[in-house]
């Protein structure tokens, strides 16, 4: 496959960057979208250019690293699927295809495709735990949980965390990240006392960190790699509602 | 109080004002639209009724100023959540792409400044008389009543005036098809049983919504509600 990509190139957070073109002649069909990427890079470095900076590790869909806007689709075309798992045989040979960071004033870029995500890492911190001492890991089935409650609960910990709802949001909210942080605690016994209190932390800490806010238009449902519903937001404001009239 | 002030001005707490006032707005045009829709049972039934209203005296003014209150903190909540977004994304994508969003969620600012137009002129139309043809603001019909009939049949004969409020209204709608089912998310109501439910009443409530309204400057237009014998206007008056 001969390919064309305008990829986003800065050198560091203060530079301004710009889409740089380069040709591909021999894609295989077969490869993940990041190796084509490693192709590129080959190429440079054998060039003597510098490589394109791009996030990854895993390569097999859980972690949550790569983060590429492709297209301007988070991840790429392919529902339910990181930018890692995504196959070149996806695209058709001609193609030309716009590769960009993920755009949030909370996700600056730190070099060409790479962005800083630890304002997540901050929401995580400010209610995103429960901080009672449950002691080391229960034995199975010491605390009944009925098997749809733990499946959803299940559900919103499939997250990664990789900030793709937030990229395909045009309010770049990050409101199903945390509707699926805050409720994968909040369907277990051990997490669903403090749901109120950390809806409203969590929430809080996320207008803080420059995200903005949703308008329903569930954009980042249909980006999200792990298909987490957007019920889970729903929830987060049942829980921030019941918070701002109850407590303290 | 301060926990509420602090909690409403997060960005969930501002849907809540957004969702809330807006469910209010609503109730507000779908009243509205039914005390219009007595002009089909003519000149006398709707005179009445708008009589009724200005007999209302003091509580017209408090009705008035409680709507103008839950306008104003609307427009400004929704002018507060969309210098936030717009601040949020930062430098713009190149290529972005919506993958299920409808049109109408992403122009809600477009269809709320369309329908805010709309209520200025609509107010300057026919509550307040001014600027547009003042003259027919001061009708009356044969029982000394404020001739509320013919200055909707005189102002829709007009095709522009009934062409602007035809595409107003067409706005109003794309923008409730959005904000209600909306509503039910933003107040934390959504429920996956509820979601085909919500989503019918949006396309429901718009369809009445926007039909009922054009319905009456599309009749004026093809002279199913005419102007009464007793207007100045019919004897090659005015």
């Amino acid at each position: 496959m001969k390919l064309t990509l305008r990829i986003w190139r800065q050198k560091n957070a203060q530079d301004k960057g710009g889409l740089e073109t380069h040709q591909l002649d021999d894609v295989s069909p077969d490869m993940s979208f990041l190796e084509m990427l490693d192709v590129l890079n080959e190429d440079l470095l054998e060039k003597g250019t510098e490589p394109i900076a791009f996030d990854h590790d895993c390569r097999e869909g859980i972690c949550g690293t790569c983060s590429l806007m492709i297209d301007g689709v988070p991840h790429g075309p392919d529902r339910g699927t990181t930018a890692c798992q995504l196959h070149m045989r996806t695209f058709k040979d001609g193609d030309t295809l716009t590769i960009e960071p993920w755009r949030a004033k909370a996700f600056p870029v730190v070099k060409d495709l790479v962005v800083d995500r630890t304002s997540f890492d901050r929401i995580i911190q400010a209610g995103g735990y429960v901080s009672v001492n449950t002691g080391g890991a229960p034995d199975a089935n010491l605390i009944p949980i009925p098997k749809a409650e733990a499946d959803v609960a299940m559900d919103a910990a499939a997250c990664i965390g990789c900030g793709a709802c937030v990229a395909a949001c045009k309010n770049a909210s990050a409101m199903l990240f945390v509707a699926a942080k805050a409720g994968h605690l909040g369907h277990l016994p051990q997490g669903e006392v403090e749901k109120k209190a950390r809806a409203r932390a969590m929430v809080h800490q996320m207008d803080e960190e420059g995200f903005g806010a949703c308008t329903n238009t569930y954009d980042c449902e249909a980006a999200c790699p792990k298909e987490i519903s957007v019920e889970f937001i729903a929830e987060l404001h049942r829980d921030y509602r019941k918070g701002l009239f109850s407590g303290r | 109080m301060n926990w509420l002030l602090r909690g409403l001005r997060s960005s969930v707490g501002l849907k809540f004002v957004m969702a809330v006032t807006g469910l209010l707005l609503f109730g507000f045009v779908l009243a509205h639209l039914a005390g219009n829709l007595q002009i089909f049972a003519g000149a006398d039934q709707l005179n009445g009724y708008a009589k009724s209203l200005q007999d209302l005296g003091p509580l017209l003014w408090v009705a008035r100023g409680g709507l103008l209150a839950i306008f104003v903190l609307h427009v400004g909540t929704g002018v507060m959540l969309a210098r936030r977004n717009r601040a949020a994304r930062g430098t713009p994508y190149a290529v972005q792409k919506a993958i299920d969003s409808t049109h109408a969620s992403r122009a809600m600012v477009s269809t709320g400044v369309v329908v805010m137009i709309f209520v200025v002129y609509h107010l300057m139309h026919f509550t307040l008389g001014v600027g547009i043809r003042p003259e027919f603001h001061d009708w009356t019909d044969p029982q000394g009543r404020h001739d509320v009939y013919s200055m909707v049949v005189a102002g829709f004969q007009q095709l522009p005036i009934a062409l602007f409020y035809i595409v107003s209204m067409l706005g109003l709608g794309v923008h409730l098809s959005h904000g209600l089912a909306s509503m039910f998310q933003s107040l934390g109501w959504n429920q996956p049983k509820y979601r085909s439910f919500t989503r019918l009443l949006g396309i429901g409530i718009t369809a009445v919504i926007i039909l009922g309204n054009i319905s009456m400057p599309v009749a004026a237009q093809f002279g199913l509600i005419e102007l009464p014998e007793w207007n100045p206007l019919v004897n090659g008056g005015n």
